[in-house]
C-alpha cells in the first residue's frame, strides 16, 4: 500500500485559504425554483462566511431554505427548476457560481464536501460501502481498486466502524442507521476537504445515536480543522459544538449571533418562538407548537416583514418595511424592535 | 416572567396554508390541464360512438359489395376507395370500430371483475386461500396470452354462420381467462400494501365487516393502478384479437371488423397499400388512445412521475 | 442459493401440471375427425380408425387421457404426431432455429431498447426524448403482423435487403434479422419506455445526489449509479415478456414461413395433430418458468438486498 500511495500522490490543492483562515464567503445569494405553480423564492439575499476550524450552525424550520443553501454551496442543485438569478458563493477567493463545471466537480470533495440526513437513501443500494467510499479515491485520485479498498478500511475504521475489513464489502442495507451515518461520513471526509456541510446529519437517528454522531464529526473537525457548517431543527444538538449560528426564515437570515448569545439573549422574536420549542421539535416537519401557524408559501412571501403574520410583536410597520439585518449588542437581528427583544 | 415567547406569538394565522387534498382530487388537478388526456378521451368518445351509432358516421352499407369497382383509390365518392370486394372502405372502417372496442371494452371489465376479486380475496384473507389462488393464478400466467388465444379459438372455431356476439364474446373469453393472472398479481400486492396500515388494522379492531373494510379502505387504495392496468391492457386486447383475425381464428367474414380488414388487405399490400392503410390507421389510434389515458391516468396518480 | 433453486423448482411442478391439463383439456376438445383426409381422397376404414383411437387413447375419458399422456410426459415421452413420427425429433429438429430467432429477438430488446430508454431520460424534454417517446407509442399501436408483413414487404421485397421468407432450418443470422426484429418490436418500445421511466425516476434519486456531491463526472453518476437500479425492473420485464415472445413466434414465423417451434404449433392446429401440439406447447411454459426462475436469480445479483438464501 506504501508504493501505491506515492504513486496516486495527494495533488497540490489550487486553493488557499484567505487571511485569518476565511474559506467560504457566501453573498447576497438568491435562489428560485421556477415551477409550474409560481416562482418560488427559496432564498433571497443570505449572506455568510466560514473559516478553518469553525462550525457554523444554520437554524430554522423545515422549509426555511437550509438544504437549500447548502445545496447551492455545493453546486448540486438541479437546474431547472432551480435558478440562481444573483449572489455570489467564494471558496478561498473563487466564485464557485462562475467557474467551469469541470472545475467545480472536481472541487467537490477534496474541497468541500457534504452529508446527508437520510444514509440508508443517500447511498446506492446496489454497491458495497467500501466501493462507494473508494470511488472517491478512484474517481478524484486515478486510484486503482484494491487500493481504494485499503483506503476504505482504513477510513472506516477511522469513523470507528467495528470490524471494518471484514465489512468493507458489505451493502449500505446491512449496517445500522448509526453505522450507515458513520459512512456518509467517512465517504465525505476521505479526500480532507477544507469545508464540510452536514445537513441534519442526526435528525434520522436515535437519541443516544445522536450524541455518538455529534462527537464524531467534532472531533473530526477538530482534528483537521475544517470548516463546518451545521445545518439542523434541532437547537439541543449544537449548543455543544457550534461557535456560531445563524437563523433562518422564509429564504432569509434573520438573525446571527454566537452560539451562547443565542441561546442566552435571543434578538429575534423568531429565534425565541425556536428555543421555546425545542422539547417539541424532535420530529421533523413537526410545527412549531410556540409560534403558531406555518411559514409562508414561498410563491407569497408576505410584505414587510416575513415573519409578522406570525409575530405578536408585529406593529404597523412590520407590515410595510422589511428589517435589515443589523447589529444589536455583539450579534445581529433583522427585526424593527431588537433591543426591545433582546432587553425585553 | 409575564413576557415569555408565548405571549410574542400570535395564534395560527393559517391564511397561506396549501389545503390539503386528496389523492383523487390531486390527480383530477393534474388531468384536467393535460392536454394528451382529453385528446384521448376525444378519440376514445369517437370510437365509442362509431360503435354504438355507426350510421351516424356514413350512410354507406358496409355490406354492399360492387364487383365492377374494386380497389378503388380514395375519391370523392369513396373517400377511403374500396376494396378487394368492392366494399365503401371508409363504411367498413366505420362499422369495424365496433368490434374491436366491444372486445377491448368488455374484455377489460371482465379482466378487472375476475382478476380484481381473485387479487382482493387472496390478498385479503391470506394463508391457505392465498396459496391457492396464487398457485392457480401462477397456472393461468404460465400460458401466454397469444398461445392460449391460438390454441382455444382452434379448438373453437366459428362455424360459416356464427351468431356476431357469440363469436365476440368467445373473443372476450379467452382473453379473460388468460388475461385476468396480472389484475390479480397487482391487485393482491396492493391489498398486501394496505393491510397494514394503521386506519385498517383500527377498523379490524372495531369490528368491522371484511365487506366494509374492503370497500371503504383497501378498494380506494389499490384500484388505480388496477384500472390503469386494465385501460393499457384495452389496448393490448385490441391488438390481439386483431392477431386472431389475421391468423384466420378470431372474428371471420362476413363479420366486420379492422382485424378482419386488415388481413384481408396483407396480401395486397404491394399493390393497394390504401385498402391496408385506413382500418390499421383507425386501429392504431384506438389502441394508442387507450395507452395514452392509461399513461396519463397513471402519471396523474403517481406524485414521483410530476 | 441452491435450496432456493430447488424451491422454486418444485413449485413449478403445480404449476406445469396445471398448465399442461388446461391446455390439454383445450386441444381435445379439438372438434373434427383426426383421420379425415389421411387415407387419400377416400375415408379411412373403420379398422384404421379404431386402431387410430385405440393408439392415442381417444376413446377413454379426458382425465385417464390426460393421466395416461403424462406418465409418458414424465419419462421424456413427448408422444408421437399423428403421423408416426416422435414429437421430440421434431422439436429436436426445429428448436435451434426458434431459439436463434428468440435470442436474436432478445438482443434487440436489450441493446436498442436499453440504449434508446437511457437516451430518452438522460435527455429528457429534449428532441431525443419526443423521438423516443413518439416512435415508441407508434411500434406499440401498431399491431405486430402488420409492421411484420409491412417490413417484409419494405426490406424484403421492394428493396430486396434481406429474404423476404426463411423456410430453411439452416437459415444464416443475417437473413433471421428481419424476423427477430419483427419479432421484439413490441418489446423493444416496451423495454425503452420502461428504462427511460425508471431512469427518469432514479435521477431523483437521494444517492444520484450523492454521486454528484462526491464530484463523480455525470458520465459515471448516471452510467454508473443510476443505471443499474433503473435496469433491475427492465430485467424482470424481460422474463415475464419471454412469453409474449413465444406466442408472437407463430405470428412470426407464419409471416416469414419459419419452420420453427411457432410454426410447428401452427400446423399441428391446423391439421388438428393434438399430441404435437401439447406436448410442444407444454415444453415451451416450462422454458418459460425456467426463463422466469432464471431471471429472479439475476435480479438477486444486481439487486443486493434480494436475498434468495
Ligand atoms: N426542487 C424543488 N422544486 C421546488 N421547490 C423546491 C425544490 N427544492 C426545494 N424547494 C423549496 O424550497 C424551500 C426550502 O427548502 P429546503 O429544503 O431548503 O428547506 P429546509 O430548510 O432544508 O427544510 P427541512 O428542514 O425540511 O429540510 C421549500 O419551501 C421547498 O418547497
Ligand atoms: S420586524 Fe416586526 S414582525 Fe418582524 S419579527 Fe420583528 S416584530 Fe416581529
Ligand atoms: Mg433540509
Amino acid at each position: 500500500m506504501s508504493t501505491s500511495t506515492t504513486k496516486s500522490a495527494i495533488p497540490e490543492s489550487n486553493y488557499k485559504a484567505g487571511a485569518d483562515g476565511l474559506l467560504l464567503e457566501v453573498e447576497d445569494l438568491f435562489v428560485e425554483f421556477h415551477t409550474p405553480e409560481g416562482v418560488a423564492r427559496a432564498i433571497n439575499g443570505v449572506s455568510f462566511d466560514l473559516r478553518q476550524g469553525e462550525t457554523l450552525a444554520i437554524l430554522g424550520e423545515s422549509g426555511s431554505g437550509k438544504s437549500v443553501t447548502a445545496q447551492a454551496i455545493m453546486g448540486i442543485l438541479d437546474m431547472p427548476p432551480a435558478v440562481i438569478p444573483s449572489g455570489a458563493i467564494r471558496y478561498c477567493g473563487q466564485d464557485l457560481l462562475t467557474m467551469n463545471q469541470e472545475q467545480r466537480r472536481k472541487s467537490r470533495g477534496p474541497e468541500i464536501s457534504m452529508i446527508f440526513q437520510d444514509a440508508l437513501s443517500s447511498l446506492n443500494p446496489t454497491f458495497p460501502v467500501g466501493w462507494q467510499i473508494g470511488e472517491m479515491f478512484r474517481q478524484h485520485r486515478g486510484m486503482n481498486r484494491s487500493d481504494a479498498y485499503a483506503q476504505a478500511v482504513r477510513l472506516m475504521e477511522r469513523v470507528a466502524i467495528p470490524g471494518a475489513k471484514d465489512r468493507v464489502k458489505n451493502y449500505p442495507h446491512q449496517f445500522s442507521g448509526g453505522m450507515r451515518q458513520r459512512i456518509m461520513i467517512a465517504m465525505a471526509i476521505a479526500l480532507d476537504p477544507a469545508v464540510l456541510i452536514a445537513d441534519e446529519p442526526t435528525t434520522a437517528l436515535d437519541v443516544t445515536v445522536q450524541a455518538q454522531i455529534m462527537a464524531l464529526l467534532a472531533e473530526l473537525q477538530e482534528e483537521r480543522q475544517m470548516g463546518l457548517i451545521l445545518i439542523t431543527h434541532d437547537l439541543g444538538v449544537v449548543a455543544d459544538v457550534a461557535d456560531r449560528a445563524a437563523v433562518m426564515y422564509a429564504g432569509r437570515i434573520v438573525a446571527r449571533a454566537g452560539i451562547e448569545d443565542l441561546y442566552a439573549h435571543p434578538a429575534h422574536p423568531y429565534t425565541r418562538g425556536l428555543l421555546e420549542s425545542i422539547p417539541r421539535l424532535d420530529q421533523k416537519g413537526q410545527t412549531l407548537a410556540a409560534i403558531g401557524g406555518l411559514p409562508p408559501n414561498l410563491t407569497r412571501i408576505p410584505s414587510g416583514c416575513t415573519f409578522h403574520p406570525r409575530c405578536r410583536m408585529a406593529q404597523d410597520i412590520c407590515r410595510t418595511e422589511e428589517p435589515a439585518l443589523r447589529t444589536v449588542g455583539n450579534q445581529q437581528s433583522a427585526c424593527h424592535f431588537a433591543e426591545e427583544v433582546l432587553n425585553g | 416572567m409575564s413576557d415569555t415567547v408565548a405571549s410574542t406569538v400570535q395564534p395560527a394565522a393559517v391564511e397561506e396554508v396549501g389545503e390539503a387534498r386528496s389523492l383523487g382530487q390531486d390527480a383530477w388537478r393534474s388531468l384536467r390541464s393535460n392536454a394528451m388526456f382529453w385528446s384521448a378521451v376525444l378519440l376514445i368518445g369517437l370510437f365509442v360512438l362509431m360503435s354504438i351509432w355507426p350510421s351516424l358516421f356514413t350512410k354507406t352499407d358496409p355490406s354492399f359489395g360492387n364487383i365492377s369497382n374494386v380497389r378503388a383509390t380514395p375519391s370523392a365518392e369513396h373517400w377511403f376507395g374500396t376494396d378487394t370486394q368492392g366494399y365503401d372502405i371508409y363504411a367498413r372502417t366505420i362499422y369495424g370500430a365496433r368490434a374491436s372496442i366491444l372486445v377491448g371494452v368488455l374484455a377489460s371489465l371482465t379482466t378487472l371483475l375476475l382478476g380484481g376479486v381473485i387479487g382482493v380475496v387472496s390478498g385479503f384473507y391470506g394463508r391457505w386461500l392465498d396459496a391457492l389462488l396464487s398457485r392457480i393464478t401462477d397456472i393461468f400466467y404460465a400460458i401466454p396470452l397469444i398461445l392460449g388465444g391460438i390454441l382455444f379459438m382452434a379448438s373453437f372455431p366459428n362455424g360459416p354462420n356464427s351468431n356476431y356476439f357469440i363469436v365476440v364474446g368467445k373473443v372476450v373469453l379467452v382473453l379473460t381467462v388468460f388475461g385476468w393472472p396480472t389484475i390479480a398479481r397487482l391487485m393482491r400486492s396492493s391489498v398486501l400494501q394496505v393491510k397494514p396500515n394503521e386506519y385498517v388494522l383500527a377498523a379490524r379492531a372495531l369490528g368491522a365487516s371484511p365487506w366494509r373494510i374492503i370497500r371503504s379502505h383497501i378498494l380506494p387504495n389499490a384500484l388505480a393502478p388496477a384500472i390503469v392496468v386494465a385501460t393499457i391492457n384495452l389496448g393490448v386486447f385490441i391488438v390481439v384479437e386483431a392477431t386472431l383475425s389475421f391468423l384466420g381464428i378470431g372474428l371471420t367474414p362476413p363479420a366486420i371488423s379492422w382485424g378482419v380488414a386488415i388481413s384481408d388487405a396483407l396480401s395486397s399490400i404491394r399493390t393497394y397499400p390504401h385498402v391496408l392503410f385506413f382500418p390499421s390507421l383507425f386501429l392504431s389510434l384506438a389502441v394508442l388512445a387507450f395507452i395514452l389515458l392509461g399513461d396519463a391516468v397513471r402519471d396523474a396518480f403517481d406524485p414521483k412521475s410530476r | 442459493m441452491g435450496k432456493y433453486i430447488v424451491r422454486r423448482l418444485l413449485q413449478m411442478i403445480p404449476v406445469v401440471l396445471g398448465a399442461t391439463f388446461i391446455i390439454f383439456a383445450m386441444v381435445f376438445a379439438l372438434p373434427g375427425d383426426p383421420t379425415s383426409g389421411k387415407c387419400g381422397e377416400r375415408p379411412c376404414s373403420a379398422e384404421y380408425v379404431a386402431k387410430f383411437r385405440e393408439e392415442h387413447n381417444l376413446n377413454d375419458p379426458l382425465l385417464i387421457q390426460y393421466g395416461k399422456y403424462l406418465g409418458k410426459f414424465a419419462q421424456g415421452d413427448l408422444g408421437t404426431n399423428y403421423y408416426g413420427i416422435p414429437v421430440k425429433e421434431d422439436l429436436a429438429k426445429r428448436y435451434t432455429i426458434t431459439g436463434r430467432l428468440a435470442i436474436m429477438a432478445i438482443a434487440f430488446e436489450t441493446f436498442i431498447g436499453i440504449l434508446a430508454g437511457v437516451l430518452a431520460g438522460v435527455r429528457k424534454g429534449r428532441f431525443v426524448d419526443n423521438l423516443v417517446t413518439v416512435s415508441t407509442l407508434f411500434v406499440i399501436s401498431i399491431p405486430v403482423f402488420v409492421i411484420g408483413v409491412f417490413l417484409q414487404y419494405l426490406f424484403g421485397i421492394k428493396w430486396g435487403i434481406f429474404p423476404a421468407t426463411v423456410p430453411s432450418l439452416e437459415a444464416s443470422t443475417f437473413s433471421l434479422i428481419l424476423p427477430a426484429f419483427v419479432l421484439g418490436s413490441l418489446s423493444v418500445a416496451y423495454v425503452a419506455r420502461l428504462t427511460r421511466t425508471n431512469l427518469v425516476e432514479n435521477l431523483r434519486a437521494d444517492y444520484v445526489r450523492t454521486a454528484v456531491a462526491k464530484g463523480l463526472t455525470k458520465r459515471r453518476a448516471v452510467g454508473v449509479h443510476t443505471l443499474r437500479n433503473s435496469l433491475i425492473p427492465v430485467v424482470t420485464f424481460i422474463g415475464a415478456d419471454f412469453g409474449a415472445l413465444l406466442g408472437g413466434a407463430i405470428v412470426t414465423e407464419r409471416i416469414f414461413n419459419i419452420q420453427g417451434v411457432g410454426g410447428y404449433i401452427w400446423k399441428g392446429i391446423n391439421s388438428r395433430d393434438g399430441i404435437a401440439v401439447v406436448s410442444t406447447v407444454t415444453v415451451l411454459v416450462i422454458v418459460y418458468l425456467l426463463v422466469n426462475l432464471l431471471v429472479d436469480l439475476l435480479y438477486g445479483v444486481l439487486d443486493p438486498r434480494i436475498s434468495h438464501e
